[in-house]
């Protein structure tokens, strides 16, 4: 429901059937046994289709389909929730668009160039735990060291943490926010695997006890990352809303087919109006969603206030509403809606894991509120 | 829509409208120096005369009807050309009274159906701000049952003759003509014995009485038809065809939410600006003034309200492209509908919330926040008007989704044996 239009739409087809045919259901439920989730060669095949390189720019060996990389990536990220499909989709392209834009040439011709190459996967550090939890909280600190800067703080949870090579941490310096790209084997670096609810990707608790980190591992002069760790957290979420309308539509229409072909009292389920009226309010939410979140990622190349107003509106309705679609869709199925065989929970797991992530709900409302105080003032 | 091959194209439209906008159109009027407690009749009045005014100025400037037909007054440009309208008048004043039902669905029910004479006699001055049109549908029997009308139409020679009461007619009492869906045919089955007629509001034989809502509005009406004589030439589509016209009037009712090629302005976002709740800037002032803008719950509630008109106006052109490229049936626009119900009562439960004990008792100065309160009392007319959100839904999940229709007493059954409600009023 993300209108692929021209080259895009090419673009897209080839990879819904590279995930057809690749992570089918049955896969990913293999894959979830496994420590990664996902095999190297599938994601290095991925890059070759142009998963990695969107967001960056052509003379640091990226290129986009229709000019604005964000739409084009989102039409990827809708086909990964559509399928379910495991791979460090979000984390990956945060750090390749942060080295595109602001890294150095050595960043650029090492890590850069691996990440396109789907040799490896980066990770974004930014979020951490309770109680700096709150969106814009930056604890982790990063002090002077020798030549270099000492990090001290605790980065959780982190989505392919444990899988990433390279991470993109953002820390709190004495002149303001700054960013690092730190190899995942930096000395001292704790990575310690979380259990998590979902199935497809994996979470990881870093711990920064002292890692001293040379300056060559800026990203950006310090102190001056907050505008662009803005910038990234509104990217992240745009992505991950264009997964969530993807996972949404897998499960609403499973779900209408199902009300077609289930049968009690001698009629569809799909002709009781009381079952009727609850699928119009999960299309609405559903249309709503794909909207905004079309709308979002189409934003992303606007001001500051216009491109978060459309990302923090899109992640409220989606966080507050989805979850209610995907509730909905169990409750609908009955029992078998509740058991592990059924597909359902690989997509519920999904959205319930996107809702706190990059900010819950809430926090993007208080965030829109922020906004419309600053440009009311 | 455009009936011209060399269509101007719309950036230069955009930019000609810009510069006529700059030069020709009010800015919105100043809300803050209105009293709000105005709702008096002179005001109303007031206010429609403005909006006449205004919708007048646009027809000289040469930006009414611009997807209607050159040669019924209108400007016969394309959707594209109004929506960059839209985008360009949003600063402006615009003829807020006088554009619904007029523009729609009355004005293409009657594009779509009406003769070559009717079209020419009434479209013109629709556009020229001269006559403003009403919706004569809901009947105290039933409003969402549109077509078990029972107002009756019946032939005496080359006139007809109506009786019978139409109901919940915002705006009656000051209106110049009415479509009206009446019955001309008891004896078959009650889609089929439907026709629509054009009614001069002014003619004798209306009586309007208004009807007070609980807010104190006056603005509902009820017309009594008592005789009600309507020459042949003002029936529009065929005799008993009447709900051939009936499903494309309720059609164009819910583009008033989405895009629709004949409303100037941007309505759902206005809408959800102006609904029950007052919209986000009075929460915010609030806010502001009792130092809450840091405090969590009240920024999340407040941004809650802002977050649902930002996805309300995506969704409205999301929807309308679904329709326009085919994924959705052209009935989508229930979803539209659906969403302005349900975010708006939302929004009027959230007002409600933060205006704190006020809005329940308020002194002269808590005017506003009192304000919240009645809002909160009429939330549910925002699932009400313009059809109700259970028959929203019915058309989402049956034409929408394709799913069974529910079973229904009143097909092939003459209508004058169909079961109906007691009578009322
Ligand atoms: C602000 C406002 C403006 C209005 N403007 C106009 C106007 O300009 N012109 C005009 O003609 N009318 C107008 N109306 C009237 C409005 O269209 C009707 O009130 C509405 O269609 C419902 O009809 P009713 O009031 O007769 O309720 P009923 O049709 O009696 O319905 C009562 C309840 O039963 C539910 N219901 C009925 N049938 C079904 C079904 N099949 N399945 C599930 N639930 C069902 C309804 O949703 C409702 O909740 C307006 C109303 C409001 C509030």
């Amino acid at each position: 429901m993300f209108r692929a239009v021209g080259d895009q739409e090419l673009f897209q087809e080839t990879t819904r059937r590279f995930l057809e045919v690749e992570v089918p259901l049955a896969k990913v439920r293999d894959l979830a046994g496994t420590t990664d989730g996902y095999e190297p060669s599938f994601w290095r095949q991925g890059a070759q289709l142009g998963w990695t390189s969107l967001l960056v720019p052509e003379d640091a060996g990226g290129g986009s389909i229709s000019g604005h990389g964000v739409v084009d990536l989102a039409l990827v990220a809708y086909e990964f929730g559509l399928h379910a499909a495991p791979g460090p989709l979000i984390g990956t392209n945060v750090v390749a668009a942060a080295l595109g834009r602001w890294g150095t040439d050595d960043q650029r011709a090492g890590p850069l160039a691996d990440l396109l190459a789907g040799d490896a996967a980066g990770a974004w550090a930014h979020a951490e735990p309770a109680p700096n939890d709150g969106l814009g909280d930056l604890a982790l600190t990063a002090t002077r060291s020798g030549d270099g800067f000492s990090l001290h703080g605790v980065k959780s949870p982190v989505e392919a943490g444990r899988q990433a090579a390279y991470i993109l941490v953002s820390a709190r310096h004495e002149s303001g926010p700054t960013q690092f790209l730190i190899p995942s084997n930096a000395p001292g670096l704790m990575i310690k695997p979380l259990h998590g609810l979902d199935m497809t990707r994996r979470h990881a608790r870093l711990e920064f006890d002292g890692v001293t980190v040379p300056s060559t591992h800026l990203v950006g002069r310090p102190g001056s990352a907050g505008a662009n760790i803005d910038w990234l957290l509104d990217l992240a979420v745009s992505i991950q809303l264009a997964e969530m309308c993807g996972a949404l539509t897998w499960a609403f229409d499973t779900t209408v087919d199902w009300a077609f072909n289930r049968y009690s009292f001698g009629r569809p389920l799909a002709s009781y109006q009381e079952l009727k009226h609850r699928f119009a309010d999960m299309k609405m939410w559903l249309e709503a969603s794909c909207a905004i979140s079309a709308d979002a990622a189409a934003a992303m190349d606007r001001d500051q206030a216009q491109r978060s107003e459309r990302v923090s509106a899109g992640k409220f309705y989606v966080g507050r509403y989805g979850p209610e679609l995907m509730q909905d869709c169990v409750q609908m199925h009955g029992g078998i809606g509740v058991t592990f065989d059924h597909d359902l929970h690989l997509f519920l797991r999904r959205i319930v894991t996107d809702v706190p992530t990059y900010g819950t709900p809430g926090q993007h409302a208080a965030r829109l509120t922020g906004i419309l105080a600053g440009a009311d003032r | 829509m455009s009936d011209t091959t060399d269509v101007e194209d719309v950036e230069s439209f955009a930019a000609r409208a810009r510069a006529w906008l700059a030069a020709n159109m009010p800015r919105p009027p100043d809300e803050s120096r209105r009293d709000p407690s105005d709702d008096s009749d002179e005001e109303e009045l007031r206010r429609v005369a403005r909006s006449r005014r205004l919708q007048r100025l646009l027809y000289d400037g040469g930006f009414a009807g611009i997807c209607v037909p050159s040669a019924y007054g209108g400007q016969g440009l394309t959707l594209a050309h109004q929506l960059a309208f839209n985008e360009e008048i949003a600063d402006y004043d615009y003829p807020t009274e006088t554009q619904l039902p007029t523009f729609t669905p009355c004005l293409p029910v009657i594009l779509e159906f009406g003769t070559e004479d009717q079209k020419n006699t009434h479209i013109p001055p629709m556009l020229r701000g001269e006559t403003a049109w009403m919706q004569l549908l809901s009947e105290p029997s039933g409003g969402s049952d549109v077509a078990a009308a029972l107002t009756t139409a019946a032939r005496d020679g080359d006139e007809w003759v109506l009786n019978g009461s139409k109901i919940w007619t915002t705006g009656a009492w000051w209106a110049d003509w009415g479509l009206c869906l009446a019955r001309t045919n008891w004896d078959v089955p009650k889609h089929r014995g439907l026709s629509v007629f054009m009614l001069d509001m002014h003619q004798p034989g209306i009586e309007i009485h208004r009807i007070e809502m609980l807010n104190g509005s006056r603005e509902f009406c009820q017309e009594f038809l008592t005789d009600v004589r309507v020459p042949e030439s003002l029936r529009v589509g065929a005799v008993d065809g009447g709900w051939t016209v009936g499903v494309r009037w309720m059609l164009h009712e819910r583009t008033v939410l989405g895009q629709s090629p004949y409303v100037t302005g941007e309505p759902v976002r206005r809408r959800l600006g102006q609904g029950p709740g007052g919209g986000v800037a009075p929460l915010l002032q609030r806010a502001r003034d009792l130092g809450l803008l840091t405090d969590p719950k009240a920024s999340e509630l407040i941004g809650e309200v802002f977050a649902m008109s930002v996805v309300g106006s995506t969704l409205g052109s999301h929807i309308a492209e679904g329709i326009r490229t085919g994924r959705l049936a052209e009935d989508a626009g229930a979803i539209t509908r659906l969403y302005v119900g349900t975010s708006a009562v939302r929004n009027a439960s959230i007002a409600f919330e933060l205006a704190g004990l006020s809005a329940i008792a308020w002194s002269d100065s808590e005017a506003e926040l009192g304000k919240r309160g009645i809002d909160y009392l009429m939330r549910q007319a925002a699932c009400i008007g313009g059809g109700t959100t259970e028959m929203s839904r019915n058309v989402i999940s049956e034409r929408v989704l394709g799913m069974p229709r529910e079973r229904a007493f009143d097909r092939d059954v003459p209508f004058r044996d169909v079961p109906r409600s007691a009578p009322q009023r």
